[in-house]
C-alpha cells in the first residue's frame, strides 16, 4: 500500500471510529418482555421496579435467621468484620462510624433490591418477593424503626423512610475542594522543620516476606542473577508432622442434641469455615477432623505465623484447647488470623465441638 | 528446572556478580578480579535454550516471580469479596499487564463465554435490545488508554501511615489500552427516550454490581471494551466485555457487563450509597464522587524497592494521573515538602491515564523525605494529607489523593511515614 492510500485508510478509519450519525447499524435485535423481566429487576428510591408481594416482621425474623444470620447476626449486629446492619444511630460523626440500614442508608429501595438480587452472599437470586419484603420489614424492626407487628408490601413501602435519607449531597468537591488545590505550588522553602510523626512499621500489619520484609521487596539483583528468587513462604508452613493419634476424638460418645445445638451454633463459623463432604479451605481452613488433629495441619491452608509456631511446639486441638482457642480465640493466640471475637456460652463452645468432632478427616 | 539450578557456571554466577558488586562498593572503581561471566563461557552461550512452542503462551521468566499481585488478608472477611493490589513498585513505563493487574471481585470472578455472553438494553428506550458478543463485534470500535483506580486506593492510610509498600498504599491501580465499542453507539442503536437522563450499569456475576452515571458521562468516552492490551479481557478483568468509564471510579467499571439500563433518575444501588460515599467529619455524606482527582507516588525507591546500590547516580521513578484529562507536570521533593524539583515526563501523556515521570539525581547516601506532587492540565495541585483530613476529617474511605512520604534511610532501606 502507498504511503498517501495508508494516510487515507486511516483517516477513514479515524472518521468511522467516531461517528455522529445517530443511524442504526441494525445489529442486535429487540428484548423480549420476558428477557426484560428476568434481568431488568432494579427497585428505585420511587418504588419503580417493585413487584407485587409483602411480608413481616416475624418472617422475616425467621428467614433472616436461616439465610442471613450466619454472616449478619442473629440481630443484623454483625459477626466479625461482616456488616452490620442494624444500630449505629448517632454514630456517624464518631471516630468509629457505625455504618448500618438505620444510620447510614438513605433508602429502604437499595435495601429491597440488595436483597433480592446479589444475597445471601453465595447464593444470589434465591430469595423470593415475599421473603425480600420480610428480611426488609425484619432489618426495620432490627433498627427501632417498625414495630414488630409491621407489614412491608408494594403499597406501603415508599411510606417508609430511612432517617439519613437527607444525609447525602451530591458531589461538592469542584466547590469545596478544588479552588484550594488550584494554582502554582510553593517550590522551595515551604515548609519548617518536619519531623516522622508515623512509621507503617510500628503498626506491623504488612503482609511479610519470609525474610520479614514486606512481601513482594525485590530481591537483590546479585540473587536474581543466580536465578535463586526468594521461594515463596511455603516451606516453613509444610513441614508441620500431623500428630493425629495424640487425642481420641470424642465423636462416639457425642450426644445428638449437643451436635444439632453445635450446628446452630456453627452458623457462626460457616462463612469462613467449611465442614462435610468435599469441603475445602475458604477463609479459614476446611475442619473435617479437625477434633483431635494437630494444629496448623490442614493442608493447603497458609496459617498465620503464631499458629505455625504453635503448630511447631506440638499443639493438638484436644476438646480442652478447642474450648479455650473458641471462648477467646485472639487472646489464646495473639495474632491468629481468625477474626472471630469468640464464642461466650461454655454450652456453645461444647456443642460446636461436638458438632465438628462427627466430621471425621 | 531445579537441575538448572544446580549447574556449575550458575554458582559462578554467583560468586563473580557477588565480587563485581564487592568492588563497587568498596569505591575501587574496578574489579580486581576479571569477571568470570565474562572470561569464562558461559552455558548459555554454548549449548540451546528453549525451542519455540516451549510455552505456547508465555508467561514472566521465573527470576520474576515477585513480581505477582498481593491481598492483605485482614482487609476482607472472604477473597470472593475482596481486592488484591498491582506490583507498581516492579513495573515501569505506563502499561499494567493484565497478569499482575490488581482484581476486584465482589462475588469472584466467573467464567462466562463469548457464546453465551448476552448484554441488554433497557428502560427509558425506544427498543430494548439484546446484543450478543459477535453483534458488538460488529460495531465499529476505538481504542482508549485509561486507568483504572478503586475508589479506596490508599484508604488505608487516612487514619496514618499503615501499610509498607506503594504496592500496597496505590496499588489498587492499573493502566491498560482498551478496545471496544462505545457505548454512545449501542445507547444510539436503541434509542434514548428523551426522559432518559441516566444510564445503569449492571454484571452478570451474583453480586450484579450495579452503578448510575449521567447520561453525558455515558454518550462521552465510556467503552463496552472487549480487548485489553491487545488481547481477550482476562476472566477477572470482566471476560468477555466490560465496561470502561475512563477517569472514574473503578467500582463503575463494571466487569461481566450484562444490563444497561436508562432512567430518569439515578437507581441509587447499594454501591453508590452505603459503599462508595464519602462521610465527611460532620457525619453527612458526599455522594455520586465518580472523578478520581490527580494523583501520584514514586514507585522507587519505596519500601517494596529499597536502594541497593549505594550513593551515586540513583533513578527515581513514579506514576502519576488524573480522572479531569492530561497530566501537566509532576514535582519531588527529596525533603518531606520543603523544596521541590519538576521531574520528567517520559513517554506520552495520555488523558485519564498513567503518566510516567523520572527524577535522576545523584544520591549523597543521606536520608531522604522523598514525596511527589501531581499537577493536571485543570491546574489541580495533588494535595497533601492533613489538607484533605482537615476539609473530610478522618473518616473517609474512599479518595484519598494525597500525597505519599517514602524515608529514605542512609541504607537505603525505605518506610512509609508521615511527617508534620
Amino acid at each position: 500500500m502507498s504511503k498517501s492510500l495508508k494516510l487515507l485508510a486511516c483517516t477513514v478509519a479515524l472518521t468511522a471510529a467516531t461517528p455522529l450519525m445517530a443511524e442504526k447499524t441494525g445489529l442486535g435485535r429487540p428484548a423480549l418482555p420476558e428477557e426484560v423481566a428476568a434481568w431488568d429487576v432494579a427497585v428505585l428510591p420511587d418504588g419503580t421496579g417493585l413487584p407485587e408481594g409483602s411480608g413481616d416482621v416475624f418472617t422475616g425474623d425467621e428467614v433472616f435467621a436461616e439465610k442471613c444470620a450466619s454472616c449478619h447476626g442473629d440481630f443484623a449486629e454483625g459477626i466479625d468484620n461482616w456488616p452490620v446492619l442494624a444500630g449505629g444511630q448517632n454514630s456517624l460523626t464518631n471516630r468509629r462510624p457505625v455504618k448500618t440500614v438505620g444510620s447510614y442508608w438513605p433508602y429502604l429501595s437499595t435495601v429491597w433490591d440488595y436483597i433480592h438480587r446479589s444475597m445471601p452472599f453465595g447464593a444470589a437470586q434465591t430469595v423470593t418477593a415475599d421473603e425480600a419484603y420480610a428480611i426488609t420489614a425484619f432489618i426495620l424492626y432490627s433498627n427501632g424503626l417498625v414495630e414488630d407487628d409491621f407489614v412491608l408490601s408494594k403499597e406501603n413501602f415508599t411510606e417508609v423512610r430511612l432517617p439519613n435519607e437527607g444525609g447525602f449531597r451530591p458531589d461538592d468537591r469542584a466547590e469545596a475542594e478544588y479552588p484550594l488545590f488550584t494554582g502554582e505550588p510553593c517550590m522551595a522553602d515551604c515548609a519548617g522543620d518536619l519531623k516522622i510523626t508515623k512509621r507503617a512499621v510500628d503498626l506491623n500489619v504488612t503482609p511479610e516476606d519470609p525474610d520479614g520484609k514486606p512481601a513482594g521487596t525485590l530481591p537483590p539483583l546479585t540473587l536474581a542473577a543466580a536465578g535463586d528468587v526468594a521461594a515463596p513462604a511455603e516451606e516453613a508452613a509444610a513441614e508441620v508432622a500431623p500428630a493425629e493419634e495424640a487425642v481420641a476424638t470424642e465423636t462416639a460418645a457425642a450426644d445428638p442434641a449437643l451436635v444439632e445445638a453445635g450446628e446452630k451454633v456453627f452458623k457462626k463459623c460457616k462463612a469462613c469455615h467449611k465442614v462435610g463432604d468435599g469441603a475445602k479451605n475458604a477463609t479459614g481452613p476446611m475442619l473435617n477432623g479437625i477434633v483431635g488433629k494437630a494444629a496448623g495441619a490442614v493442608d493447603g491452608f497458609k496459617y498465620s505465623k503464631p499458629m505455625q509456631a504453635a503448630a511447631e511446639g506440638g499443639l493438638v486441638w484436644s476438646h480442652e484447647a478447642l474450648a479455650e482457642f473458641l471462648a477467646n480465640p485472639k487472646g489464646y493466640m495473639k495474632g491468629t488470623k481468625m477474626s472471630f471475637a469468640g464464642l461466650k456460652k461454655a454450652e456453645e463452645i461444647d456443642a460446636v465441638i461436638a458438632y465438628l468432632g462427627t466430621f471425621g478427616g | 528446572m531445579a537441575e538448572t539450578e544446580k549447574k556449575g557456571p550458575n554458582r559462578r554466577a554467583v560468586l563473580g556478580a557477588g565480587l563485581a558488586t564487592g568492588a563497587l562498593a568498596a569505591g575501587m572503581g574496578r574489579a580486581q578480579e576479571a569477571d568470570p561471566l565474562i572470561t569464562e563461557v558461559q552455558d548459555w552461550a554454548s549449548s540451546f535454550g528453549d525451542p519455540v512452542d516451549a510455552a505456547p503462551y508465555g508467561t514472566p521468566i521465573r527470576f520474576e516471580s515477585h513480581v505477582v499481585r498481593r491481598n492483605v488478608e485482614w482487609l476482607t472477611e472472604s477473597p470472593v469479596s475482596s481486592i488484591n493490589f498491582t506490583p507498581i513498585h516492579a513495573l515501569e513505563g505506563t502499561i499494567t499487564p493484565q497478569g499482575c493487574a490488581f482484581e476486584r471481585h465482589h462475588s469472584g470472578a466467573i467464567e462466562l463465554s463469548k457464546a453465551d455472553y448476552r448484554l441488554m438494553i433497557s428502560g427509558l428506550v425506544e427498543t430494548p435490545m439484546v446484543f450478543t458478543y459477535e453483534d458488538l463485534m460488529r460495531f465499529p470500535r476505538t481504542v482508549t488508554t485509561a486507568f483504572c483506580e478503586c475508589a479506596a486506593n490508599g484508604g488505608m492510610e487516612w487514619g496514618g501511615a499503615q501499610l509498607e509498600g506503594c504496592q500496597f498504599t496505590q496499588g489498587m491501580i492499573h493502566n491498560m489500552e482498551y478496545t471496544g465499542v462505545p457505548l454512545r453507539l449501542l445507547l444510539e442503536e436503541a434509542g434514548v427516550k428523551p426522559e432518559g437522563k441516566w444510564v445503569y450499569v449492571e454484571g452478570a456475576d451474583a453480586s450484579s454490581n450495579g452503578r448510575s452515571m449521567p447520561l453525558e458521562k455515558a454518550l462521552d468516552d465510556v467503552l463496552v471494551a472487549f480487548f485489553a492490551n491487545g488481547e481477550a479481557l482476562r476472566k477477572e478483568h470482566g471476560y468477555p466485555v466490560r465496561l470502561v468509564v475512563p477517569g472514574f471510579e473503578g467500582n463503575m467499571w463494571v466487569k461481566w457487563l450484562r444490563r444497561i439500563g436508562v432512567y430518569d433518575q439515578a437507581v441509587e444501588s447499594r454501591e453508590e450509597t452505603s459503599k462508595y460515599t464519602d462521610l465527611m467529619a460532620d457525619g453527612s455524606a458526599r455522594k455520586w464522587t465518580w472523578v478520581m482527582d490527580a494523583k501520584s507516588v514514586i514507585t522507587s525507591p519505596s519500601p517494596q524497592a529499597p536502594i541497593r546500590h549505594g550513593k551515586g547516580p540513583l533513578v527515581i521513578t513514579g506514576l502519576a494521573w488524573s480522572g479531569h484529562g492530561k497530566i501537566d507536570r509532576v514535582d519531588v521533593s527529596l525533603d518531606g515538602g520543603k523544596n521541590w524539583q519538576t521531574a520528567r515526563l517520559s513517554g506520552d501523556v495520555k488523558p485519564k491515564a498513567l503518566t510516567r515521570f523520572h527524577l535522576d539525581i545523584d544520591w549523597d547516601g543521606s536520608e531522604l523525605l522523598l514525596q511527589s506532587r501531581a499537577m493536571d492540565e485543570t491546574g489541580y495541585v495533588q494535595p497533601t494529607k492533613d489538607q484533605l483530613r482537615e476539609i473530610r476529617g478522618l473518616n473517609n474511605v474512599y479518595h484519598n489523593n494525597s500525597i505519599q512520604t517514602w524515608w529514605v534511610r542512609a541504607d537505603g532501606e525505605v518506610e512509609n511515614v508521615e511527617i508534620a
